[in-house]
């Protein structure tokens, strides 16, 4: 049997304290895979180039696509606009291994998101509180990271949404029955899967962070606050040695506790990506999705 | 009588569901990132994940060297997925600089089952776990491509070995940790008593 809940969500328990980097060719997904990714992101613009350039960000051509699974033997995730089924079913039959409903791109519905049951490619979806990420799993997620505010460099929104996410889970884990009943109407979210989190503590899927991760310490900082693995867009490809940045967060995120291995990593990196304050952004992309 | 002390190789990958798993055998399960954590435990899982950035932490940890020695000398490990092309004596199909421990003379070639849309769940039956089917996930999974004489096959599938056994190393190619049955574990706990 091909395609279960067990079977897609079991490969993001695989990507497990790793690091999945964005690469925009097949060059730079070498480079990723040389510096020990557990997958990447394939698509024609980082997140700050999108936010430059302005306009209409879709799904990337499939000639690209096709020629970064052909550089890498790791996992390649690629994204489709929130709503977009028929961009999701076109990076299926691609044989894409994860797909990415992203709110880096453009929303092509704005009040539907993809019906991800309806599919054997497994998928990622970010959520910026806990009752955005219940609602994602009910339609199917079998991953969810925080939107945190991609393209900027700046960690302060995944932050927020991690200590959102978090902080909610472990209220609920002290709820009793009837506080179930009444999160589940303040969360918007179905109630076996409140009542599935009073009874873990965390969530159904796996719970990753994205959205301004730059540095190794950016790393350490949000698998110290509970993501279990990082997504790491413009801040490695543009900084100003990738290679050695992506190196380091990459040891960063399995030794995120070990203070004096991540300031030994930090060391001598170079300029990470300049950053933007989130006041001064005209797009909040973590606002899109519903 | 005291709790078995086992390590999970914590460098990457899917650690939980193991900890958890051999947790709830009654073995005290550890997270192994370090050679100092290492050196505290009586048998060790290297976990599924990638084994391409594995074997780049291993380096980067300085895990590898004191690793091989123990498992060399004698220390129960079990691999699965990931964990058995890091224990393989040769891996096809993998990257030019990736290194695999070689302390089971198996030859594997990486996502052999295909990628994720190949990935599946299948029955089967495993010598030593008694009748009743064993539900397998089977992930971006690697083929054993040749087992050595002194490996003994104890399941397959479609005549392809999914489990292996030589000595103290067990290695299989899906995750035992996915599921609920924890007969697996059951059994390399076992071999450590």
């Amino acid at each position: 049997m091909t395609g279960t809940f067990r079977v897609k969500r079991g490969l993001a328990e695989m990507l497990a304290g790793g690091v999945i980097m964005d690469v925009v060719d097949a060059e730079q997904a070498r480079i990723a895979e040389d510096t020990g990714a557990v997958a990447v992101m394939a698509l024609e613009r980082v997140p700050s180039d999108i936010r430059r350039d302005g306009g209409v960000a879709r799904m990337s051509d499939p000639a690209m696509i096709e020629g970064i699974k052909a550089a890498v033997t790791v996992p390649v995730m690629a994204k489709a606009r929130i709503g977009h089924f028929a961009e999701a079913q076109v990076l299926e039959s691609l044989g894409v291994d994860f797909i990415d409903e992203s709110e880096v791109l453009t929303p092509a519905d704005e009040a539907h998101h993809i019906d991800k049951w309806a599919f054997t490619a497994p998928f990622v979806c970010g959520a910026t509180n806990l009752g955005e990420a219940l609602r994602r799993v009910s339609e199917g997620a079998a991953l969810i990271r925080s939107k945190g505010e991609a393209g900027t460099g700046n960690i302060v929104e995944a932050v927020r949404h991690l200590r959102a996410i978090m902080g909610d889970m472990r209220k609920i884990t002290i709820a009793d029955g009837p506080e179930l009943f009444e999160w589940a109407k303040r969360l918007q979210a179905p109630l076996p899967l409140v009542q599935e989190i009073a009874e873990t503590g965390r969530l159904p899927v796996p719970l990753f962070c994205a959205g301004g991760i730059a540095t190794p310490a950016d790393a350490s900082l949000v698998m110290q606050l509970g993501a279990q693995s990082v997504f790491v867009g413009s801040g490695i490809f543009k900084s100003d040695d990738p290679a050695r940045r992506a190196r380091a967060i990459v040891e960063a995120t399995t030794h995120f506790r070990d203070a004096a291995l991540v300031a030994k990593v930090s060391t001598g990196l170079g300029a990470a990506m300049p950053g933007l304050e989130i006041g001064s952004l005209e797009t909040k992309l973590a606002d899109r999705g519903w | 009588m005291t709790a078995v002390k086992v390590g999970v190789i914590a460098l990457q990958g899917a650690t939980r569901p193991h900890l958890e798993a051999l947790h709830a055998l009654g073995a005290h399960a550890l997270e192994i990132r370090t050679p100092e954590d290492l050196a505290g435990v009586e048998a060790a899982v290297l976990p599924g994940g990638e084994s391409t950035t594995m074997s780049f932490l291993l380096d980067s940890s300085g895990l590898r060297e004191p690793l091989h020695d123990r498992i060399v000398n004698g220390m129960p490990v079990l691999g699965t997925c990931a964990g058995m092309i890091l224990l393989a004596d040769k891996v096809l199909d993998g990257r030019d600089d990736q290194r695999s421990l070689g302390v089971i003379d198996i030859t594997v070639r990486r996502n052999g089952f295909g990628r994720q849309r190949e990935s599946f769940e299948a029955d089967l039956l495993v010598e030593g776990l008694g009748g009743e089917p064993f539900r397998a996930v089977f992930i971006r999974a690697p083929v054993v491509e040749r087992a050595g004489s002194d490996v003994e096959v104890l399941a397959r599938v479609e005549g392809i070995p999914v489990v292996c056994r030589s000595g103290k190393t067990t290695v299989c190619s899906f995750h035992p940790e996915l599921g609920d049955d924890l007969r697996l574990h059951a059994m390399f706990l076992e071999s450590v008593r």
